[in-house]
């Protein structure tokens, strides 16, 4: 079973800011579909090799070569916010 | 008109019955008229549409006489577009204007198909009901007390209501094929890699495949003849030779074996749905095909494995929107970590949170061997299971949904979504081809049955449904009043 502080720590690392309602709400539903799972830790799978992708092909290589061309202004119209080539946020270091 | 197919409207665009041009000022004129209570579309681009159909009709007067010229279809929402908004359903999108074209709408744009519009979803392609949007639900054109389904709800209703000849969708577990069995449409998942998936916005990356909302199997062909094949800009993409899948669906289905896992009709199966597919069985073994017991031990599992990985999948895909690159940022920020959590806290609607929430958990450390590897080690057993089964038949039937699409206003629990997949989210753990065709009417709304093939073998699959709906008129019912 979660806890409430189980859901905050998760809330933290996918940066979510949620109320006590919702982080309450999440609680429920998340220990529900949990509990839809339990019946799998009792299958035995350890000679079986996990599947990560469905057809398995390896990933293909291309030669080192540059491929794409500098669109830096176009990529960067859709932020909200920029300056001279650089996304802006609010200060880090002071 | 609006219920013809897409090889029907092409043959009356050769004939010059109409021009395409005409036919794309139907189809406006049809949303303009039933989309306010329909809500299938986010974005219609009239001016556009128009733009194409006079191209399309200047290409055909030119001598050119391809399938797809000068048909209207719409795509779902989720298809970078330039120049046209992509908002996956969510407010965080709701102001992103991808600067390319998916592979995909590149694909269609050059074979002359003409966009009507962005269609409505389940934000992110998450929930199975087509009401989880940022724009609104997508009503059910056949009942509009019930969820019309998903995620590719505005995919499924704009055809069957007749808002569009076709639409593209993705399926990342079922969400083609449920909304196709609960409108009486077809819709057919291709095999993981058959059709690019550069430039679709992506739910679970190792389940996601790009296909098609269509009256008819043949309809189907058409579309992924212009659409399949390799795509060097999609690192998942498969090398695998295109055949021409219209050129197969006309031959006979004798000595087709199709499989049926009988210990799957179970459980919560609404049993007249489970009746509707064993007769199309027959209705196939009519047609010349046999019928093969199989068994797929593990399939029973499939929905709790695709719950872990497919939430993991998701969660890592939606930490790409944090309020800097693009998409929505928050109002005043106070500091950078508030503007990435306010920003992804008021930018993404609910169930798009708790599911990326669950995500992070089973791959959170103390979690990750006993969910997330566990689940990887199943999804092998799983896959395996269809591998054996393919030894001895050539496709396998099941129902694509357990029962009729639930009341709008259903109380539902946290796992409703997930379960709804039952039938449909292995061949996405599999990787496997898979299409959804009507096979009946029940409480006078349709029944889906669903065909599963080996990897690649899309043609065996559009023969299969192309053989029973030239025996059958199920698919060309359509909704009263549209």
């Amino acid at each position: 079973m979660l806890t409430h502080q189980d859901v905050e720590k998760l809330a933290k690392l996918t940066q979510l800011a949620l109320s006590d309602t919702a982080l309450a709400e999440h609680l429920q539903a998340l220990n529900q579909t949990t509990s839809l799972l339990s019946p799998i830790k009792n299958i035995a799978t350890t000679t079986i090799e996990p599947l990560i992708s469905p057809l398995e092909i390896n990933q293909r290589l291309r030669a080192d070569v540059v491929s794409e061309t500098n669109q830096r202004d176009r990529y960067q119209s859709l932020a909200p916010a920029v300056e001279n080539g650089l996304y802006l946020v609010p200060k880090v270091l002071d | 008109m609006q219920h013809k197919t897409m090889a029907q409207l092409a043959q009356a665009l050769t004939n010059k019955e109409f021009s395409a041009r005409e036919l794309t000022e139907y189809y406006l004129q049809r949303i303009k008229q039933h989309d306010p209570a329909l809500n299938c579309f986010v974005t219609v681009t009239a001016e556009q549409a128009l733009q194409q159909a006079e191209q399309a009709d200047a290409r055909r007067a030119a001598g050119e006489s391809t399938p797809l010229l000068g048909i209207p279809l719409a795509h779902q929402d989720l298809f970078c577009t330039q120049e046209v908004r992509t908002s996956c359903g969510s407010k965080m999108l709701d102001n992103f204007v991808a600067p390319y074209n998916a592979q995909l709408i590149e694909q269609l744009n050059q074979a002359g198909a003409v966009s009507l519009g962005k269609l409505n979803m389940d934000e992110f392609s998450m929930g199975c009901s087509g009401q989880t949007s940022f724009y609104g639900a997508c009503n059910n054109p056949w009942d509009n007390s019930r969820i019309v389904g998903g995620a590719a709800s505005g995919s499924a209703a704009a055809v069957a209501a007749g808002l569009a000849a076709a639409s593209t969708a993705m399926d990342s577990g079922g969400d083609i094929r449920l909304p196709a069995a609960f409108n009486g449409l077809t819709g057919l998942k291709p095999t993981y890699g058959r059709v690019s998936r550069w430039g679709m916005t992506a739910y679970a990356s190792s389940f996601d495949q790009a296909g098609f909302l269509t009256r008819t199997a043949e309809d189907s062909a058409l579309l992924l003849n212009v659409c399949a094949g390799f795509d060097e800009r999609d690192s998942t993409s498969a090398q695998e030779a295109v055949p021409d899948y219209s050129s197969t669906l006309k031959q006979p289905l004798t000595g087709l074996r199709i499989g049926i896992a009988r210990a799957l009709f179970n459980g919560d199966l609404n049993s007249h749905i489970g009746e509707a597919v064993l007769a199309s069985a027959e209705q196939l073994q009519q047609l010349g095909a046999t019928l093969v017991d199989i068994e797929l031990p593990h399939a029973e599992h499939a929905v709790a494995i695709a719950t872990i990985i497919g939430t993991a999948e998701a969660s890592t895909n939606m930490s790409r929107f944090d309020g800097v690159r693009f998409g929505y940022r928050c109002e005043n920020p106070r500091d950078l970590a508030d503007l990435y959590q306010r920003s992804r806290s008021e930018g993404l609607g609910e169930l798009v949170q708790r599911r990326t929430l669950l995500g992070a958990y089973y791959l959170s450390a103390e979690q990750y061997q006993d969910y997330y590897v566990q689940a990887q080690r199943i999804r092998r057993l799983v896959k395996q299971d269809y591998m054996e089964a393919f030894k001895q038949v050539d496709l396998i039937l099941s129902p694509t949904s357990a029962d009729l699409p639930r009341a709008v206003n259903a109380t539902v629990d946290a796992n409703a979504d997930f379960l709804t997949q039952r039938y449909t989210v292995a061949a996405n753990l599999a990787g496997l081809p898979a299409l959804s065709l009507p096979v009946g009417l029940l409480e006078q709304l349709p029944v889906g049955a669903q065909l599963i093939a080996p990897h690649f073998h899309e043609a065996r699959l559009l023969n299969a449904a192309h053989q029973y709906q030239q025996a059958t008129d199920w698919h060309t019912r359509t909704p009263a009043g549209f």
